[in-house]
């Protein structure tokens, strides 16, 4: 018997090597294995055996089988795999054609410095305070205690806003001081705000933009100095510069709704054109006007100047982007052209935040 | 404010160089803008004796020079001048020397075949004029191997420090060494203010003319006529100082007017008396009185205008400029001094309509001392006696000295709390005193003449602070209320940052636009009425304030299409104005897309429609709200869309979002090459998120089932009513419905469409048996049927 079950072997193993296709290959399963197959008539035959027969017999055909059925699967994973590669091999193209195209949007350098500034400041307890770009005379100036001579009031310096219905004549706000004065009238001490903002003046030359960003500090509480005015600036200009360390000069100055009032120098090494470096060098950049709130102004807006005191302190936004992001003009801000939003303007993504670090 | 250094050292006595007086300048509040050096930039050039100059051997126009520089044996240099000789004294640069024209170092050259090891200067190398016809031959007893700074008369270094509004006191040489003094930098000089006795009674008398109620716009006017000067050029220290702050000398009396305005912040005037008719007075100008001033222009007045005018005619505009006609002359034998007092808002109101810029308007609108008028007319007198001769007459006033005295009671513990250092109260009491302030025993603290700004115990502070140092405040920490911060933005400004991110993911680019923009593109808006108007635009085209942000992002998308680049996706979050009233505006984000789609082999792009600025629209609201919009669009928006192409979103009466196509007349008048989409989504109306816990998640165990089905309806059935009808079927069982195809043309007739909904039934609570889901699906089609006349398309 060994020599017949041998000798099938060979053939339907000839078979199964030589079936090119997986339909060949199945005919040859067909042939051996199926119902009426050479292997399963081998198989079948056994019933009319004797028991020792069927002792001798069993086994080989058995083995048979295994043989047969192993060889048919190792011939179809190979015509399979060779299929494939086929498939693959005909189903090559251009990948250097390029991608679909998705546009790439940016934010504006200011919104983004504007999420840097109040992510600082959230940190320090400053709330965002808004307020209106139509303001009253009285909150722009009178309860800021500019008087009403003063020359910032002057049409060469202010936008009017066409007289009203009811009488009233308004200013576009020449800085973000009056969210001071509302953020006061409606809220009791303590006070920690900052109050970022489109801002107005008649000026308009290379350095100047007729509209412009300010953002404004504001502190009033029981026993609020000079003092935590500078460790706010020296924490804040620190963090949003991400410099290890940086280095103030008070001035003394003049605003009218601050007294004193001191003007901030940050030290600057500007001697590389077209490069600032801080917290070294020989420089001074002006950054910021500050002051201690007057205390008229304090009474104006209903809080004691005798309890509390308070710091206020501003200074551009977009100055603040064009420093950071050594931006030499600040017209084009404004201007939309696409090439400028794109190559100043940042990823969606960039959300700056404190644990991420501000920027890349 | 400029003045060179020799000028503060006459009422300042110091020994600190230029550097340390700027450092202290700005260290109390006087900000050094600048400081104008030559001596310091010309440091490295010496004063050379040049030996010989012979002709260059090799070359006609080049002379051999041997030049002593002081330093040893002589050196030869190698000069192209033609007005080098021997004996001469001159200007030498040594190699290695940066020239300041060209910003570079000198190098030793060979020049012809003979080396030349250093350079003989002219003005214009030293970029101290435009003379380059020859070198700059220096005095012959300029000695030799000094810097030639020195020997050029350039040692004086000009400051120019900026004041403040508030301190008319510092706009004079004296004002500003008084701060000096007192910030520990020198002693003070005050100078000899006794008066002059006069030998005449005046025959020019001075008054006052104005009606009652006015009397402050010019408060005093003193005078006094000097009889028998002679005028002529002023010497040579004056005219230095006045040349080194700007000022042209003109003649020995008029330079003392200008030096004693610089010098003492008093404004003075001199009058020809030869010229004058009668007496002086001071008076308003009547509206259009014109005067001849002494900048040769003529100048209409009008009434809110002070004029010193004789018995004839206005004279000179009081305190801004005097008039031409009565001005001095070298003739002029008798002279008027006017030495005056004038309001400052008038002043200001007076130079700032006229357009004149005075160093007398400079100082009267910051406020002069009031207790000067007559001390400054004495000063006046001695110089004039001093250089010109002469015989003064009595001094004649009009009006007086405005009480100005005032008391602060001063609780010296608000330097601590207000300024935030420790300075003792005898300290406090000194930097006072030292800045003119009297101190009572029990701090009454009275203020100087000189000194109007002071009000209160803040500005005290001030005084003390800025003298004190203020780099002397420690910085110190503000307390955290809690060791994590807390969070700080509104819901509403959260939002906002998300739509703006949201947005610029989508592939927008964020654009920041002015607020006012061409009135007649606001008109196209709704908006361009008057109440939105500015009184005084920046430019006649940026007068309106905008009703909409798309005017902006249209003329913004104009401007860029212009320079090529014609497939646009541009937003802008801001304000706009729904009239001229504060917080009469809406924050809004508006986004537009223009274009056929970008270019592309992937055939990927496709032209800009109203269902990308409904997509836009929508992401951008449910990214504001934080969950899904469910509210229906309702087609139609505002008129600056396509009326057929555009839709409305929203919550009861507030209309949270409009979006579409624009309108075809909308884009001619941009200048736009369509086609263009747009949405406006308007922050404020956004409902407030409701603070919300989720739901515990539930998902069915039983399978769901979806069903399609294809009606054909008539054309203008909206995909909507279609929806609304298959869903209200079963709200509990039908999960959701939505449109997968839409078509009209071959196959289907005219005047219909065909719309294919896929419809998702979700049972809860067991499996559908087929029975049941044909029924459901019977009951969508008659249900789509009896809404809107739909035909099941077979």
């Amino acid at each position: 018997m060994t020599h017949v079950t041998n000798e099938l072997e060979k053939q339907i193993l000839g078979s199964v090597s030589a079936a090119s296709d997986e339909a060949a290959l199945e005919a040859v399963r067909v042939g051996a294995l199926g119902k009426k197959g050479q292997v399963s008539e081998l198989l079948k035959s056994l019933g009319a055996m004797s028991p020792d027969e069927r002792k001798v017999s069993g086994p080989l055909f058995n083995t048979l089988r295994d043989r047969v059925t192993d060889a048919i699967a190792r011939r179809k994973t190979e015509l399979q795999s060779a299929a494939l590669d086929a498939r693959l091999a005909s189903e090559r193209i251009d990948v250097t054609l390029p991608a679909r195209i998705e546009p790439q949007g940016t934010i504006h350098p200011v919104s983004q410095v504007l999420d840097e500034v109040t992510a600082i400041f959230a940190d320090l307890g400053f709330a965002v305070a808004e307020g209106p770009d139509i303001e009253l005379d009285d909150y722009n100036f009178t309860k800021l205690n500019i008087p009403t001579d003063h020359p910032a009031r002057q049409m060469h310096d202010t936008f009017y806003v066409a007289k009203q219905a009811d009488g009233s004549r308004h200013v576009l706000r020449t800085h973000t001081s009056p969210v001071q004065v509302r953020t006061m009238l409606k809220t009791k001490p303590p006070i920690r705000i900052v109050a970022p903002g489109r801002t107005y003046r008649v000026d308009s030359d290379a350095t100047h933009s007729p509209m412009f960003h300010q953002y404004e500090g504001l502190a009033v509480d029981e026993g609020i100095t000079l003092g935590h005015l500078k460790w706010v600036l020296e924490e804040f200009y620190k963090a949003f510069f991400e410099v290890p360390k940086i280095e103030l000069r008070a001035r003394p100055s003049y605003f009218p709704f601050t007294e004193p009032s001191v003007e901030w120098d940050l030290r600057c090494d500007r001697s590389v054109p077209g490069k600032i470096v801080f917290g070294t060098g020989n420089d001074w950049l002006e950054l910021a006007g500050s002051g201690t709130v007057h205390p008229r102004v304090l009474a104006m807006c209903g809080i004691d100047p005798e309890k509390y005191t308070g710091f206020a302190f501003g200074g551009g936004l977009d100055r603040l982007a064009m420093l950071k992001y050594g931006i030499p003009d600040i017209r084009p801000f404004f201007e939309s052209d696409l090439r400028w939003l794109k190559h100043y303007g940042f990823p969606a993504l960039d959300v700056p935040t404190l644990d991420g670090g501000l920027s890349r | 404010m400029k003045f060179p250094l020799s000028w503060l050292k006459a009422p300042l006595d110091t020994d600190a160089d230029v550097t340390a007086i700027a450092d202290k300048l700005t260290a109390i509040g006087l900000e050094v803008d600048g400081i104008e050096d030559a001596g310091a930039r010309l440091k490295d050039f010496v004063v050379a004796h040049v030996i010989s100059a012979e002709k260059h051997p090799n070359a006609d126009k080049l002379k051999l020079c041997m030049v002593d520089d002081g330093s040893g044996a002589p050196i030869q240099v190698v000069c192209g001048a033609p007005n080098a000789h021997g004996g001469m004294k001159a200007v030498f640069a040594r190699p290695g020397t940066v020239i300041p024209v060209s910003g570079e170092a000198l190098k030793i050259g060979t020049i012809r075949g003979l080396e030349s090891r250093g350079m003989l200067c002219s003005s214009r190398e030293l970029l101290l004029g435009d003379d380059h016809s020859g070198i700059i031959e220096l005095a012959p007893d300029a000695r030799i191997g000094e810097p030639a700074a020195k020997a050029l008369g350039l040692n004086d270094p000009v400051i120019d420090v900026a004041i403040t509004p508030n301190r008319g006191d510092a706009a004079s040489v004296y004002g500003i060494a008084r701060d000096l003094a007192a910030a520990g930098l020198g002693r003070l000089r005050e100078g000899d203010l006794s008066p002059v006795p006069g030998k005449f009674a005046s025959p020019i008398a001075t008054a006052l003319d104005f009606p009652a109620g006015e009397e402050h716009a010019a408060p005093m006017f003193a005078g006094r006529l000097i009889r028998g000067v002679k005028n002529g050029p002023s010497p040579q220290w004056l005219q230095d100082w006045l040349k080194a702050v700007g000022l042209r000398p003109i003649s020995a009396l008029v330079d003392i007017t200008n030096f004693l305005s610089l010098d003492r912040g008093r404004p003075l005037h001199v009058f020809d008396a030869a010229k004058i008719e009668g007496n002086l007075r001071a008076r308003f100008a009547a509206d259009g009185e014109t005067l001849l001033a002494l900048d040769g222009k003529t100048y209409t007045l009008d009434s809110g205008m002070v004029v010193i005018a004789d018995d004839r005619c206005a004279r000179g505009i009081g305190g801004v400029m005097g008039g031409e006609a009565s001005s001095c002359s070298d003739a002029t034998t008798d002279v008027f001094v006017e030495s005056a007092l004038f309001d400052p808002i008038r002043i200001a109101r007076a130079g700032r309509i006229l357009g004149i810029v005075s160093d007398a308007r400079y100082r009267f609108e910051r406020g002069v001392d009031p207790e000067f008028v007559l001390p400054g007319l004495e000063l006046a007198t001695k110089m004039i006696l001093k250089l010109c001769g002469g015989e003064p007459g009595e001094v004649v006033v009009a009006g007086r000295v405005p009480e100005w005295r005032r008391q602060i009671a001063f609780d010296v513990r608000r330097v601590k709390s207000l300024g935030g250092v420790d300075v003792e109260k005898g300290e406090i009491v000194r930097i006072l005193n030292n800045l003119g302030f009297e101190v009572s025993g029990d701090m009454k603290v009275a203020p100087p003449s000189w000194r109007p700004d002071i009000e209160g115990q803040a500005d005290l502070v001030e005084e003390v602070v800025r003298i004190h140092g203020l780099d002397k405040v420690p910085s110190t920490p503000m307390p955290r209320s809690g060791a994590v911060a807390k969070a700080t933005l509104t819901p509403a400004q959260r939002r906002l940052r998300t739509v703006r991110r949201l947005l610029a993911a989508r592939g927008f680019n964020e654009t920041i636009n002015f607020t006012f923009i061409p009135r007649a593109h606001a008109a196209l808006f709704g908006g361009g009425d008057d109440a939105r108007q500015l009184e005084n635009p920046i430019a006649a085209d940026l007068d309106a304030m905008r009703p909409s942000l798309l005017p902006s992002l249209l003329a913004a998308a104009a401007r860029n299409q212009a320079r090529g680049f014609n497939d646009l996706m541009l937003f802008e979050i801001g304000a706009q104005f729904q009239s001229g009233q504060p917080e009469a505006q809406a924050n809004v984000a508006a986004g537009l897309r223009i274009g056929q789609g970008a270019r592309t082999w992937t055939k990927s792009s496709h032209p800009a429609d109203v269902y990308d600025a409904k997509a836009d629209m929508l992401a951008a609201l449910e990214a504001a709200m934080g969950s899904a919009m469910t509210a229906p669009v309702k087609a139609g928006a505002a008129p600056w869309y396509h009326p057929g192409r555009s839709g409305t979103l929203a919550l009861g009466p507030k209309v949270l979002a409009t979006f579409g196509e624009l309108h075809p007349g909308i884009l001619a008048a941009f200048d736009i090459k369509g086609p263009a989409a747009a949405f406006e989504v308007f922050l404020d109306a956004i409902p407030e998120p409701k603070a919300r816990s989720r739901a515990a998640f539930a998902p069915s165990p039983y399978p769901a089932v979806e069903r399609d089905f294809a009606f054909v309806i008539d054309a203008g059935v909206t995909a909507d009513d279609v929806l609304k009808a298959a869903k209200s079927v079963d709200r509990q069982l039908i999960e959701r419905a939505e449109v997968f195809d839409v078509y009209e043309g071959k196959g289907v007739a005219d005047g219909k469409k065909s719309l294919a909904i896929a419809v998702r039934l979700q049972p809860k609570d067991k499996t559908l048996t087929d029975a049941e889901i044909e029924a459901v699906a019977a009951k969508i089609v008659a249900a789509v049927t009896k809404a809107t006349g739909a035909a099941l398309r077979s």
